[in-house]
């Protein structure tokens, strides 16, 4: 079979491309540590939801210094907790999960992005070091009220925290 | 001398027959996807607002009609049609034939009823499940039934091919697979082996669950047996376009195909691997370890080969068929080409958007990448350069060359038909461009009202106003293009009949050889019977240990049924 010295040159270019894109991405994931959804966040069964210690009551919770872990349930049509309040410069970890259809959870213009699905727990760490309203969808069809289904994620400046702390107590 | 429809009149009626129903699909498809444009950019709301339901009947429909109805009755018409002229014989048995091509057309009424029935309060069945179906939420049962009807008589269309080459085969005692033939065959084989995903979700989970007669299904299974055929399809969608630009473009463009051989490697690959690739659609899914999704971007980067390897040949392939015209310099000979001729332009153009669909298809095989557009405006952005364009594109062009040969009438509207491809390619610059765009900034897919209460999307340059413009005014051609297309089609049905010893009357039906013919390839690369070994192989290396682990969490427990029906919801 005679293989054309051009085609023989645009293989060997293609396969170095292909070998550079899994390269890079094995690259940016085992350094950088970028943290992908998986199956670290657990399962639960959709009917045991409403009776777990995490999701039975949907909340925010603060579990270090600055670390916080949101149990979170996607319902038709909203999130509970809404709106996640934490302060600038905190690690937050979200435990998400559905008792009904699935949906997702993204917050917008970010690559914070994850399908929830019912039967699994969708787990995601991400550090918010910049004060502000970050705007919330659910990016997967859920029924008819899908296209309402938002939330809001608020970061805290430091001393306005520290005052939304102080007159808690 | 005589053409398709003289030498094979009951072929070319089953090629006319599916052409036509995939051509009715294609008109509604286009009309749900204008009404999606006006209605999701706020233009005009005329099917309901934010509580009712008919955005994602509409958009269910789009999916459905677009995507397996138009394209694969367009296959199953073009397949007939390769196997028939290329082995120079006819289907042995018109009985199955009628078979299948009745199979199909039942299965495919059925499924349509199903979703159409969402429209109207008074019928009790609904569907609006897009076309992921993903459960728990439930369509009425006839949605999965017409499904199931639908691609068990495509199985049997690909044994009427097989059967006509191996009958063809007993005659011709060691000679290769004619090249046409092999890419049936190869797609074929694909076919099967990836519709086992969609056949055990559909038969053994949604049926029964639709039923009634099991009450719960693991929805992360059933979605993951949904992608193990989601991602070989779109290679089924896109065979038959490499059948035509491998065979035909490089003829149109005044050449002949480069390289016989090649071809045939390129269709092995796309067998061996379309399968074990399908968890790249769910990278952003819970319960699925990081090591799977890694080990599927792996086959999917590699699955550019193929692609990259036709993107040469075709180039290479039409280059030589320019400088065969005169044509002359580096890019000198582009001009040469015969832009006028719809059947060319089209495929050429639809060749060109393939490539920009390629470049934000690695985007999206990305595994960390893909977290920014996941399910965002940026994937219909995508798909529409791809299936929307390389594939409906690459038909209708298709169709101004094999119209004539089938009907044995000669193309009409020759000047409608000469501006449509160009208006399309027009129209979806606008509209997938905007739609990419705004997936950068996190505007969502699926749904009917991108606007939010809480916050504003941020664009990094340009605005949102601009960009539903572009998607509307997009839009806009790209349905008037569809119209235009039928125009022609539906014009040149009525024309009258040339003669078949018309003189100068000829339809041009002639397929030149390749340049390097199959003779001094290996001969291996006609062992079908290895390549399947192989794929087989490749998917359960690939799946068996995903599948395991999800399969392990229980099969017939989880969620229980969200039938999408109006009136349970606001009941
Ligand atoms: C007349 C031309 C077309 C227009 C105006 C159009 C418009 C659209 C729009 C606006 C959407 C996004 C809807 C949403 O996510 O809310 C969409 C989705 C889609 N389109 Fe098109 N489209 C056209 C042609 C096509 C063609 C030719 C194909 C394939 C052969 C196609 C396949 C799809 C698919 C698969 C979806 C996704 C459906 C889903 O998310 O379930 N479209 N289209
Ligand atoms: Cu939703
Ligand atoms: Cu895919």
């Amino acid at each position: 079979m005679e293989i054309h010295k051009y085609e023989k040159a645009w293989l060997v270019g293609a396969l170095v491309l292909i070998v550079f894109f899994i390269s890079t991405v094995a690259y940016v994931t085992a350094v950088t540590g970028v943290d992908m959804v998986d199956e670290s966040g657990g399962t639960i069964h959709p009917d045991d939801v409403s009776d777990d210690e995490r999701f039975g009551d949907p909340r925010v919770e603060q579990v270090g210094e600055n670390e916080f872990e949101v149990y979170m349930v996607a319902l038709q049509f909203i999130f509970r907790p809404d709106p996640v309040e934490v302060p600038e410069g905190s690690e937050v970890t979200f435990y998400i999960t559905s008792d009904n259809v699935v949906h997702g959870y993204q917050i917008v213009g970010t690559n914070v992005n994850t399908m929830v699905i019912p039967g699994q727990i969708a787990e995601i760490t991400v550090e918010f070091d910049e004060a502000g309203e970050y705007g919330v969808l659910c990016n997967e069809y859920c029924g008819i009220g899908h296209a309402d289904m938002e939330g809001k994620v608020i970061v805290h400046p430091e001393d306005e925290w520290e005052e939304m702390q102080g007159g808690d107590d | 001398m005589a053409t398709f429809i003289d030498r094979y009149p009951f072929e070319a009626k089953v090629v006319r027959y599916t052409f036509a129903v995939s051509f009715l699909f294609l008109a509604l498809g286009a009309i749900g996807g204008m009404i999606q444009a006006l209605h999701r950019t706020g233009y005009l709301r005329f099917i309901g607002d934010i509580t009712d339901g008919s955005y994602y009947t509409v958009l269910t429909s789009h999916g459905v009609f677009l995507v397996i109805f138009f394209t694969v009755f367009f296959l199953v018409g073009i397949f007939t049609w390769a196997v028939t002229k290329e082995l120079d014989r006819e289907l042995g048995n018109p009985r199955l034939t009628k078979y299948w091509v009745t199979s199909m057309t039942v299965g495919a009424i059925l499924t349509s009823v199903a979703i159409i029935g969402g429209f109207s309060d008074s019928v009790p069945m609904s569907a609006d499940v897009l076309f992921t179906f993903y459960a728990p939420m439930g369509a009425h049962v006839l949605f999965y039934l017409g499904l199931t009807i639908f691609i068990t008589g495509s199985w049997v269309a690909g044994y009427d091919w097989f059967k006509t080459w191996w009958d063809w085969k007993k005659e011709n005692e060691g000679k290769r697979i004619p090249l046409m033939t092999f890419m049936v065959l190869t797609t074929m084989l694909m076919w099967y082996l990836g519709t086992i995903g969609v056949a055990v979700e559909v038969l053994f989970f949604l049926i029964p669950f639709s039923l009634g007669l099991v009450s719960e299904v693991n929805p992360l299974l059933t979605r993951t047996l949904f992608w193990f055929f989601g991602h070989m399809v779109v290679y089924f969608w896109l065979m038959p376009v490499y059948l035509l630009w491998y065979n035909v473009l490089p003829k149109l463009a005044g050449g002949r195909l480069f390289s016989d051989p090649l071809a045939r490697v390129v269709f092995i690959l796309f067998l061996l691997l379309s399968v074990p690739v399908g968890i790249h659609h769910q990278y952003v899914d819970p319960g699925i370890p990081e090591g799977f999704k890694f080990m599927m971007m792996t086959n999917t980067m590699f699955l550019l080969l193929p692609s990259l390897l036709t993107a040469f040949t075709v180039v290479a392939s039409i280059e030589h068929g320019a400088r065969q015209r005169g044509g002359t310099g580096y890019f000198g000979w582009l001009r040469t080409l015969p832009w006028g001729n719809p059947a060319f332009s089209g495929m050429a153009l639809a060749g060109l958007m393939f490539a920009a669909g390629g470049f934000s298809g690695m985007i999206n095989a990305g595994m960390n990448i893909n977290y920014l557009v996941h399910n965002t405006f940026w994937v219909p952005g995508h798909f529409h350069l791809t299936v929307g364009t390389a594939v409906a594109l690459t038909f209708m062009a298709g169709t101004y060359w094999l119209l004539p040969q089938i009907t044995g009438k000669r193309l009409a509207a020759k000047k409608a038909a000469a501006v449509q491809p160009f208006l399309w390619f027009v129209g979806m610059t606008f509209m997938s461009n905007a739609m990419h765009r705004a997936g950068l900034f996190g505007m969502p897919r699926r749904t009917s009202e991108p606007q939010y209460e809480g916050f504003d999307y941020e664009p990094a340059f340009g605005t949102v106003a601009e960009i539903d413009a572009q998607v509307v005014g997009g839009g806009i051609l790209l349905t008037l293009s569809t119209f235009l297309f039928l125009y022609v089609v539906v014009r040149t049905w009525m024309g009258t009949r040339v003669s078949a010893d018309g003189g100068d009357e000829i339809i041009d039906d002639e397929i030149p050889p390749a340049l390097s013919g199959p003779e001094d390839s290996p001969r291996v690369l006609d062992n079908l019977k290895l390549w399947t070994a192989i794929a087989i192989l490749l998917v359960i290396l690939a799946y068996a240990l995903p599948i395991a682990h999800i399969a392990s969490q229980g099969l017939y427990e989880g969620s229980e049924y969200f039938p999408m029906l109006l009136e349970v919801l606001t009941a």
